[in-house]
């Protein structure tokens, strides 16, 4: 039965489309400023300021960027190192623990995952972890220092802990069990081929998070060769971003040439380019992720 | 059936966890690395908080051979004056975000529900979601495009109206609206997907009821969706309020960095901290300023939780 819509509904309707388009409008925005001041001369820039659409489009900032490309490569390499191994030793090891803690004959599972979930309460604060790092674990200047401190994550543990619960009925690892089979020929025969989607959700979770990671290279990494690719690109645009906005006063003395505001917009247009262009494909798994997590609590 | 998993229950008490261990072995491996990591990566560090009590040496071998000063490093922190300011600053930042996030994402969350037009509510809901995938860097970039005095958009256009550029990098209120409009930029969408979700299992049954009884949009949402929307907009509000001592700090870092002109209204704890350790190497200040910050953040969600408790058992954290 097809109920009448009165008018309030339809102004409503109406409004939510202006104000979604708007919303998106201001998201996409900021992302065409940056791709259309990396397509404007340098020279227009400094006479005329960044604006939307340049009065000469000009792929110059590219071909400076990718002129010397061995430090903008050995960053992407950094990163896309640090990316796949954190990204599948992580998957490993929060899989086997989401697993087992979903397990309901394991009696500790509550207890264990209590001691999981604690270090989103308390912990000891920036000091003595850098100390840890750098000194207990002398991890400065080498990957461990970029892969290790992101590598698992509790609130990921319990997302991958209540995917597999839905995903895998108790029935099938019973019988599973009644079958012969062990605990880990279960986890990696019958549970995790069950899980993929799950896998995929907190994978890419892991992998966003590797990729976006510009902290741990600031804290922890001295040697530029070793820069991942965020922090690589932070240190070029403040470089002059520090003169231009506090002036020389600070005392800051520059090393090398200052790069010119095109380039600097095209090389943040090369370090997001892989985000957006899987964008659309991966968006849905972190909407899944965030679907469950909601649901389960 | 009741009977008999009681008396497996006595059975595996009396033998506890070595029994447990020997007869899940297998599982206990599988387990084995999570918890050594987050024993080392999380456990040892809290040994640490021992760092604000001591003299920081840089030659000393290990933190216990570093003289024991007792509170001093606390003494100076609140001598310096800082600590009202930047806890009020961490706290009333976070409080803006949690109101503003949560009814922002509300209002788009049930605006998207009523769009009808499939791909039109897909693509739109996409690029909402949008900002949250691109790294703080770049928002850093997106932020000095915008604002820088000499090349920055804004000044570009009021110099096209005729009025005099702003440096809004010497202008420490002029952050505050900005730092919270980024953060809402970053994160709406987050959590609109959240709330969409809860609204996509409203059963439509409500709503047809509602239609039938004449009830227009704005009762139909105010008295169906946001009840029905309550647990959700309750999980989120405790996660967030655990997490209230705790600053953003890549986002206030990446919009504001070491400019100290700006201090005064964009210094959160996280990034007094942050500078203490690299920039300014104040040991001693940076230790005690963290310490501050896991107790006092360990003891308001002990008190929001012990209260949530009371209210409604259903609802606590742990």
């Amino acid at each position: 039965m097809k109920i009448k819509e009165d008018s309030s509904t339809k102004w409503f309707r109406l409004i939510s489309y202006v104000v979604v388009i708007l919303g998106s409008l201001l998201c996409l925005l900021p992302f065409l400023l940056i791709v259309s001041a990396s397509l404007t001369s340098n020279a227009e820039i400094i006479n005329e300021g960044y604006k939307l659409i340049p009065s000469h489009f000009t792929i110059d900032a590219y071909k400076i960027v990718f002129m010397f490309p061995e430090e903008l490569l050995r960053a992407y390499g950094v990163t896309t190192f640090v990316t796949v191994v954190g990204t599948g030793l992580g998957l490993l090891m929060m899989t086997m623990a989401g697993y087992v803690l979903q397990r309901k004959d394991f009696k500790y599972r509550n207890f264990f995952s209590f001691v999981i979930y604690f270090t989103t309460l308390f912990g000891g604060g920036l000091v003595p972890y850098y100390m840890l790092i750098t000194n207990y674990l002398q991890f400065s200047n080498t990957m461990n220092a970029l892969i290790w401190p992101s590598l698992m994550t509790p609130f990921l543990i319990i997302l991958m802990r209540s995917f597999i619960n839905s995903a895998v009925p108790d029935e099938v690892i019973e019988s599973a069990k009644i079958d012969g089979a062990n605990d880990f020929l279960i986890y990696f025969r019958v549970v995790m081929p069950l899980a993929v989607p799950g896998l995929a959700t907190v994978g890419l979770f892991l992998a966003l998070h590797y990729w976006n990671d510009w902290f741990n290279s600031a804290l922890f990494i001295n040697d530029a060769t070793k820069y991942q690719l965020q922090f690589y690109l932070y240190n070029i645009i403040n470089t002059s971003n520090f003169m231009n906005n506090i002036g020389a006063g600070a005392g800051v003395v520059l090393s090398g040439p200052v790069p010119s505001e095109s380039m600097k917009m095209a090389m943040a247009v090369v370090v997001t380019g892989p985000i957006l262009l899987l964008y659309p494909f991966i968006q849905r798994y972190f909407v899944k992720g965030l679907t469950i997590g909601a649901v389960k609590g | 059936m009741s009977k008999s998993i009681t008396s497996e229950r006595i059975v595996t008490k009396k033998k506890g966890l070595w029994h447990e261990i020997s007869k899940n072995k297998i599982l206990f491996l599988m387990l084995l690395p999570t918890l050594l990591y987050f024993l080392i990566n999380n456990y040892l560090p809290m040994i640490g908080i021992y760092y604000a009590f001591v003299q920081f040496d840089f030659h000393a071998s290990n933190l216990f051979q570093m003289p024991f000063v007792g509170l001093k490093n606390f003494e100076f922190l609140w001598k310096s004056g800082k600590l009202v300011e930047l806890t009020i600053n961490t706290i009333s930042y976070n409080i803006a975000f949690i109101v503003l996030v949560n009814v922002t994402a509300i209002s788009v969350a049930v605006m998207l529900s009523e769009i009808k037009g499939k791909w039109f509510k897909k693509i739109t809901q996409s690029v909402l979601f949008l900002p949250y995938f691109v790294s703080f860097v770049i928002l850093s970039v997106i932020v000095f495009n915008l604002f820088n005095y000499d090349q920055g958009v804004l000044n570009t256009m009021l110099e096209k109206l005729g009025a005099d550029p702003v440096n809004l990098y010497a202008m420490p209120k002029a952050w505050i609206p900005l730092i919270i409009f980024f953060y809402l930029w970053k994160n709406v969408g987050y959590s609109m997907v959240i709330y969409l979700a809860a609204i996509t299992g409203i059963s439509e049954e409500y709503y047809e009821a509602a239609k039938i009884d004449g009830a227009n949009i704005f009762q139909r949402t105010w008295h169906i969706t946001v009840p029905m929307l309550k647990t959700t907009f309750v999980i989120l509000l405790l996660f967030a309020l655990g997490a209230i001592m705790k600053g953003q700090f890549d986002l206030f870092y990446q919009m504001v960095g070491n400019n100290g002109l700006l201090f005064s209204t964009t210094d959160i704890i996280d990034t007094y901290v942050y500078r203490s350790l690299r920039v300014t190497f104040d040991m001693g200040m940076a230790t005690a300023a963290g310490v501050y910050q896991s107790v006092f953040g360990f003891v308001l969600i002990l008190t929001v939780n012990t209260i949530i408790r009371k209210i409604n058992k259903d609802y606590a954290l742990f």
